[in-house]
């Protein structure tokens, strides 16, 4: 081998020793494992969080959209003007916005998916969100104004939603399948029952994320979780189903832990229109004989945050209510006897799936029974449950996480499944929904988590945390869940 | 020949009718609707019927048993109300996990089972064969999940030589195909291997009993040559027969195991379905296994009567 091989060989060494090194510092694809599978990828025609985990903020944009702290900022439209009645809204969209097969966004678009949202056969899970909107009307293609039948002071924080976002007609035949948005990220591919890819979007509006791919893989089993996180086949598990695992993984420092909030409140819902429970010292009984923090303990491994009312801690509003139902046996089990009941009843209790349910169940139908309430735990599925908790009403209690955020409005529907039927609070609302000024909103919704802890309506247990585990490169990950999604925009490796 | 062929190609019909029949009144029996599950608990009323509506769930049940029916007899199995794909290409994405899974681990299994059977019979009452039994004992009682996690833990999480789960996908390749059903194959073949050790290793000692083998030992062949050429060969049949079964079983019964290694197979598609009561996928899906099941039987009659004259005229 002459002189001149040798310093070839080592200048093609070097250089794949270069194109080696440049590759691990620009790592720019991501696997992120979730869960549950979306059913399909149209985040306005369906209630799956799966769906928005991936799509919101990724593929779709709305008018407006939810920062990772839970803030409502300008999404595709750049400001909007709000009339002095808090009636009519004109939306300035931003220029030069174009949908992933090169059509471009303009009010017409805005247009059609408001207007396809409040239609009459509209498939919309979230139909409520849009219940005031009268008209929405093109004013030129960059501007829209839509107009409500009466002021609506979360217009901007519903138009945020996934179930809200724009989406164009030439597309929506197949959006299930191959959704095309505006957003940063376009869909690649969907191996069904496997994983989702994503890449970036060349010709985004916004500023250019880190990350050239990222795969969604959909892991059930908590154990093959805790596997694949191990064996490092993925990098980010987004919502980690194993409580129990966390410790392993904060004490390995190839991983990092991110413990934060949803919007979940979790609560012991009770049917207050089926004796015992319409009398308020039975529901103000079980109010007492719960120990939160045994339940956080014992069901969650400690993660969450007790709750006395239905509201998120977290949020500016938020007033700390459960020493209005601190445990005490004793006072509860007075309560009971008051109540005609001194030797206790029988009751069901109805538990879905995840296992701040059926761990918590345990531990609750063990504390009811201490203050004499034997509840009969009955395990169900969400589609059983939804058919006979939900639809049915044929329960006495169930325990389920209300993931909506600001949803303390679903108290002022006596129809809804735990039946709370209350003028006082229905009027509340009335008077929220047509209050603009940011100090006396806060004032009343303060009113409200009071009025519903005072009347006892359900059991309020703890806010559901967000357990992230990621690989200690990845950086940018939404510690909290103000709504379902994973925005990959704001994901980058460190290395 | 031609008679006996009409009247199991009759019994064929009748079975799978029937089996409609059945499949369809259990699926349909259980509480749940597909509508409220996709669309949540803010769901209003309108929107569910619209969402009904577009499903084809408005109309009677009779209807849509003859609508089930009537679409599968010209090979359409109808679309998932959840996923909005035709179930029959969702069956056969999912086949291309399934299938090879179910021959991976019958091969393993087979590979494993033949031969400490047969060793097993030919030491009979030896060290040998009590360790042989002593292993397929085990194998039979502990479960393949727990295999699974097991070899989950060592070679994946420990050793790092597989992926902990996840199937990397034909187009890749053969060779990265089959490496990430490795584990899963193992985790299968395992118990399965047990069993078939076991069938082979009484199958194979009945045969070493009969007269036959002792007519071979008395032309002079050894026990080895013995046991080689005249009694594995007639120890396969019930051996086979047990393949069989178990080939069925692996296809259809992967489902914790599909679990587990989170592959998108049919027992992972069947395991979706039912919770988000997508009961046109989990019908077709049961279906198609009664289909397959039946098909097989139905062969194999035809095949026994090939064999056997007598059987024509019995039935």
């Amino acid at each position: 081998m002459g002189m001149q091989s040798v310093r070839s060989l080592a200048s093609a060494l070097a250089l794949g020793a270069s194109l080696l090194a440049s590759q691990a510092l620009a790592k720019s694809d991501i696997t992120i494992a979730m869960q549950l599978e979306p059913p399909h990828l149209d985040p306005t025609s369906a209630a799956a969080q799966a769906i928005d985990s991936v799509v919101y903020t990724n593929i779709f944009e709305g008018l407006t959209r939810f920062m990772g702290d839970g803030s409502v900022v300008p999404g595709l439209a750049e400001s909007w003007e709000i009339s002095d009645d808090g009636t009519e809204y004109t939306f300035k969209l931003r220029d030069g916005v174009t949908f992933h097969d090169g059509s471009t966004m303009d009010a017409e678009d805005v247009k059609f998916s408001l207007d396809r949202a409040t239609a009459e056969d509209s498939a919309n899970a979230q139909k409520a969100l849009f219940a005031g909107i009268e008209s929405v009307e093109v004013v030129d293609p960059l501007t829209v104004k839509v107009t409500l039948s009466e002021p609506n002071g979360n217009f901007l924080f519903n138009l945020a939603w996934g179930d809200a976002v724009i989406v164009a007609p030439e597309s929506i035949e197949n959006i299930k399948t191959n959704p095309v948005g505006t957003g940063a990220f376009t869909f690649g591919n969907w191996v069904q029952g496997d994983s989702i890819t994503l890449n970036r979007n060349p010709d985004y509006w916004g500023d250019q994320p880190a990350l050239e791919t990222a795969t969604f893989k959909f892991i059930s089993d908590p154990t093959a979780a805790f596997a694949a996180m191990m064996a490092e086949d993925i990098d980010v598990f987004d919502n980690f189903p194993a409580p129990e695992n966390l410790p392993q993984f904060e004490a390995d420092p190839r991983f990092q832990v991110l413990v934060g909030s949803t919007e979940g409140e979790t609560i012991l819902s009770t049917n207050n229109k089926q004796p015992p429970f319409d009398d308020i010292r039975v529901r103000q009984a079980l109010a007492h004989a719960i120990d939160r923090q045994a339940i956080v303990d014992g069901a969650m491994f400690g993660y969450g945050t007790p709750i006395g009312t239905h509201f998120a801690p977290h949020h500016p509003a938020y007033v700390d209510l459960t020493g209005n139902s601190a445990h005490d046996p004793e006072k509860a089990r007075a309560l009971l006897a008051e109540a005609g009941f001194a030797d206790g009843f029988e009751t069901t209790l109805h538990l879905p799936p995840p296992s701040y349910a059926r761990r918590g169940g345990e531990i609750i139908a063990a504390q009811l029974a201490d203050v004499g309430i034997t509840a009969e735990i009955i395990n169900v599925e969400w589609a059983q449950w939804l058919e006979s908790v939900f639809k049915g009403k044929e329960f006495g209690l169930t325990i389920v996480s209300h993931t909506e955020p600001m949803d303390i409005g679903i108290y002022a529907r006596p129809e809804y499944y735990f039946q709370y039927d209350s003028t006082d609070f229905q009027a509340l609302m009335g008077t929220l929904n047509a209050t603009t000024d940011p100090g006396e909103r806060t004032r009343l919704l303060g009113e409200a988590q009071r009025l519903i802890s005072n009347d006892y309506v359900n059991g309020y247990l703890f806010q559901l945390a967000k357990l992230g585990v990621a690989k200690a490169g990845v950086q940018g990950l939404w510690e909290n869940a103000p709504t379902a999604a994973i925005d990959l925009t704001a994901i980058s490796w460190s290395e | 020949m031609l008679r006996y062929t009409l009247k199991r190609l009759l019994s064929l019909i009748i079975s799978l009718a029937v089996a409609s029949v059945v499949i369809f009144a259990v699926i349909e029996v259980v509480p749940g609707d597909p509508a409220s599950f996709m669309l949540g608990v803010n769901a209003q009323p309108d929107t569910l019927a619209a969402l009904r509506a577009e499903l084809g769930l408005d109309v009677s049940r009779v209807q849509r048993y003859f609508n089930w029916v009537g679409g599968m007899l010209t090979g359409d199995f109808g679309t998932s109300y959840t996923y909005r794909t035709p179930v029959s290409q969702m069956i056969a994405d999912r086949l291309w996990v399934s299938l090879p899974l179910a021959l991976f681990a019958l091969t393993l299994s087979t590979l494993i089972a033949f031969p400490s059977g047969i060793y097993a019979a030919a030491r009979r009452g030896k060290p040998g064969d009590l360790t042989v039994m002593g292993a397929t004992q085990l194998g039979i009682a502990v479960p393949n999940f727990w295999f699974a996690m097991m070899l989950v833990l060592i070679f994946a999480i420990n050793l790092r030589w597989f992926n902990a789960g996840g199937f990397a996908g034909w187009e890749n390749g053969l060779w990265t195909g089959l490496h990430s059903l490795t584990l899963p194959a193992i985790a299968l073949a395992l118990p399965q291997a047990a069993i078939l050790a076991r069938v082979m290793r009484s199958s194979l000692l009945d045969i070493l009993g009969e007269d036959f083998m002792r007519t071979a030992r008395a032309k002079g062949l050894s026990r080895r040559q013995a046991l080689w050429r005249h009694g594995v060969r007639n120890a396969l049949i019930p051996v086979l027969t047990i393949i069989g079964l178990q080939f069925s079983f692996l296809l259809a019964g992967s489902i914790i195991i599909e679990q587990v290694f989170y592959l998108p197979g049919l027992g992972r598609l069947v395991f979706q379905a039912i919770s988000a009561r997508d009961l046109i996928v989990v019908e077709s899906v049961v279906m198609l296994l009664v289909f397959a099941v039946i098909t097989v039987n139905f062969l194999v009659d035809l095949a026994y009567a090939a064999v056997d004259p007598r059987l024509r005229s019995r039935t």
